[in-house]
């Protein structure tokens, strides 16, 4: 979110209700910024499933592709060494490591997937900007509806936000560069 | 009796707040002990670092081991350390796939137990290699020798099944601690620490979507970390199972060398963490029950590792190989080294029963005494295992001895400094136990 509404609430459940009160009223480009995962908060926000798990899969298939590939490779075809007539091409001993890359690049992919849908790093964003938002990673729960949001009107919201419980609403973005 | 206090797991009346800074606390006032702690350990890894330069300078014949006895301390000590480390992620993967609630306090501590503890194993097999500058030569690149590593080796392997434990080990821990480093921004007290912790917290701003992805993606590392916990130290068994030597070449080592690496590690664990909470009052969350749950795990590992005692020595017997009987029902009890057999046997088979009862689990200080014990047990079960086999194999005359030189006892002992300095720091710079899970227990 560059440009919007940023309202705080009391708890995890208050803002679950407010976002499900908003979005029965057809907003859309809502999201939260609270202390903890809370899965009320997330389905209010009727969040779609991450899709990281295919990602993991598709690491995993890559690290024991690469893992087996290369020592076939390395081992049977492009410099097969001959110890006491066992076969170049030995499968049982190439399962550990096939295994542990198969981890491996599944691993690496849940990390930098991660990363990867949450657009981080990114150590400065608009939203640091807003005067008590240190307070999301401690007991803040905030609700952030985005100036793009087919129901946004900043006045009407932000009546709407304070109706719906609010502590406080403060506009995000005005002077803050795009 | 009755359970009340000590059947919780988040003990008094706490708000999202007051609960965030009781767990920054250590970070933000350290305990003036840290300082001294962190001078005497820093020595203790400085003496660790000139002693491995003196040993590549010199070479590894300042070791103790020779022929027959080709692995002693480098082996003996990778085995034990990289087992410690086993508990950690037990802890911190399947017992979140498990959605036991009693890990959030401790993962933390575990897995970066588990980090340090693998930090120190992996330092071994380096300095046994004999020109540890060549240790590169383990990873398949394209060299001018157009030569590639051996994958039927079991060096490979191990090197495979640790550098891929670390990696994994750290990419876990460091994902679940990026919300707290977040929180440690949000509440430094000077600009250089929010500068430091923002930097290492990455952007992370709590949207519902980051703890979507986050969730999501612990678990999938957790799931990821969990086969592991199993495969590592099966890994590490093959090297002594695919050699023949009598008392290693033996079917039940993977099994029994993962029960056993667990066993230490919750030992390991409750090591460090009983003076821990101690120290940084924080009771309220590592509680009673925490410590007794560890306990119980401690007391069923220890019957696992008791149960493979036994079936070897029957195997042994029921096999009816001459050499096997002899290593096992002679040399091991009654040889130059029954010893440390018998310490073994004591302080992993005899000792862990004290936890039956609820007394000796409910107090810190027993416990405390257990844990050490456990640690010096199964130090002394690699000893006699990787010992006793190659000092008297087959023939009988090329049996040998082994003493460990005081090289040996100098880089074990810096390992363990190195260790508790790695540690140390981590308890001093990281919010060690986790806040946000903590703060679901609130909600």
């Amino acid at each position: 979110m560059r440009r919007g509404l940023m309202a705080e609430f009391q708890g995890p459940d208050a803002l679950a209700a407010a976002i499900r009160a908003l979005r029965d009223e057809g907003y859309r480009r809502l999201d939260a910024y609270l202390p903890l995962p809370h899965r009320a908060v997330e389905e209010a926000l009727a969040l779609p499933k991450s899709p990281l798990a295919w990602f993991v899969l598709g690491g995993g298939l890559l690290g024991a592709t690469v893992a087996y590939v290369g020592m076939w490779w390395t081992n049977a075809v492009d410099y097969p060494l001959n110890i006491g007539s066992r076969p170049a091409h030995a499968m049982p001993a190439f399962i550990p490591i096939t295994f542990e890359l198969t981890v491996l690049f599944a691993g690496l992919a849940a990390f930098f997937g991660w990363a990867w849908l949450c657009r981080l790093p990114r150590l400065w964003h608009p939203v640091f900007e807003i005067e008590g938002f240190e307070r999301a990673s401690i007991d803040g729960y905030f609700l952030a509806v985005d100036a793009r949001d087919p129901r946004y009107a900043a006045d009407v919201s932000m009546r709407r936000l304070t109706a719906l419980g609010a502590r406080r609403v403060l506009r995000v973005g005005e002077e803050a560069p795009a | 009796m009755t359970t009340p206090p000590g059947a919780r797991l988040l003990v008094g009346r706490w708000d999202d707040a007051s609960l965030t800074d009781k767990l920054l606390e250590p970070v933000q006032r350290p305990a003036p002990a840290s300082r001294a702690v962190l001078l005497v350990t820093g020595l203790g890894a400085a003496m660790l670092f000139a002693t491995m330069g003196y040993v590549f300078v010199t070479g590894i014949g300042v070791f103790g081991n020779n022929i027959p006895v080709a692995w002693g301390f480098p082996i003996i000590n990778f085995v034990w350390w990289i087992g410690i480390g086993h508990a950690g992620t037990f802890i911190s993967a399947i017992l979140l796939l498990l959605e036991q609630p009693w890990r959030s306090s401790l993962n933390r501590i575990a897995e970066g137990m588990t980090l340090f503890a693998v930090m120190q194993a992996g330092l071994y097999p380096i300095l046994h290699l004999g020109r540890p500058w060549f240790a590169y030569w383990l990873v398949p690149y394209p060299s001018t020798m157009s030569m590639w590593p051996q994958f039927m080796s079991a060096l490979t392997w191990d090197m495979a099944a640790i550098s891929t434990y670390f990696t994994i080990s750290l990419l876990f821990w460091y994902q679940g601690l990026v919300p707290d480093l977040a929180a440690a921004r949000d509440r430094a007290q000077s600009d250089r620490a929010r500068r430091i912790y923002g930097l290492f917290a990455l952007g992370w701003r709590n949207s519902a979507w980051h703890w979507r992805h986050w969730r999501r993606s612990q678990l999938l590392l957790a799931g990821l970390a969990t086969p592991l916990v199993l495969s590592v130290h099966s890994i590490v068994s093959m090297d002594f199972a695919t050699s023949k030597l009598p008392g290693w070449h033996s079917m039940i080592f993977p099994p029994y060398f993962v029960a056993g690496a667990i066993f230490s590690g919750f030992a390991m664990v409750l090591t460090l963490v009983i003076p821990l909470r101690r120290l940084y009052r924080l009771k309220a969350v590592l509680t009673p029950r925490h410590l007794d749950l560890l306990a119980k795990l401690t007391l069923v590992t220890s019957l696992v590792v008791s149960y493979s005692y036994a079936s070897e020595f029957f195997i042994a017997w029921y096999g009816g190989v001459e050499y096997e009987k002899y290593t096992l029902l002679t040399e091991r009890p009654f040889g130059p080294y029954a010893t440390g057999f018998w310490i073994m046997i004591v302080c992993n088979v005899f000792v862990p029963q004290l936890l039956w009862s609820r007394r000796v689990r409910a107090s810190t200080v027993a416990l405390w005494v257990i844990s050490i014990l456990v640690n010096v047990g199964m130090w002394f079960e690699r000893f006699v295992l990787i010992v006793t086999s190659q000092r008297a194999d087959f023939l009988p005359s090329s049996f040998g001895e082994y003493t460990p030189s005081l090289i040996d006892w100098m880089v074990f002992a810096g390992t363990i400094s190195f260790f508790l300095f790695l540690f140390t720091l981590l308890i001093r710079f990281v919010p060690f136990v986790p806040i946000a899970e903590n703060k679901e227990q609130l909600h």
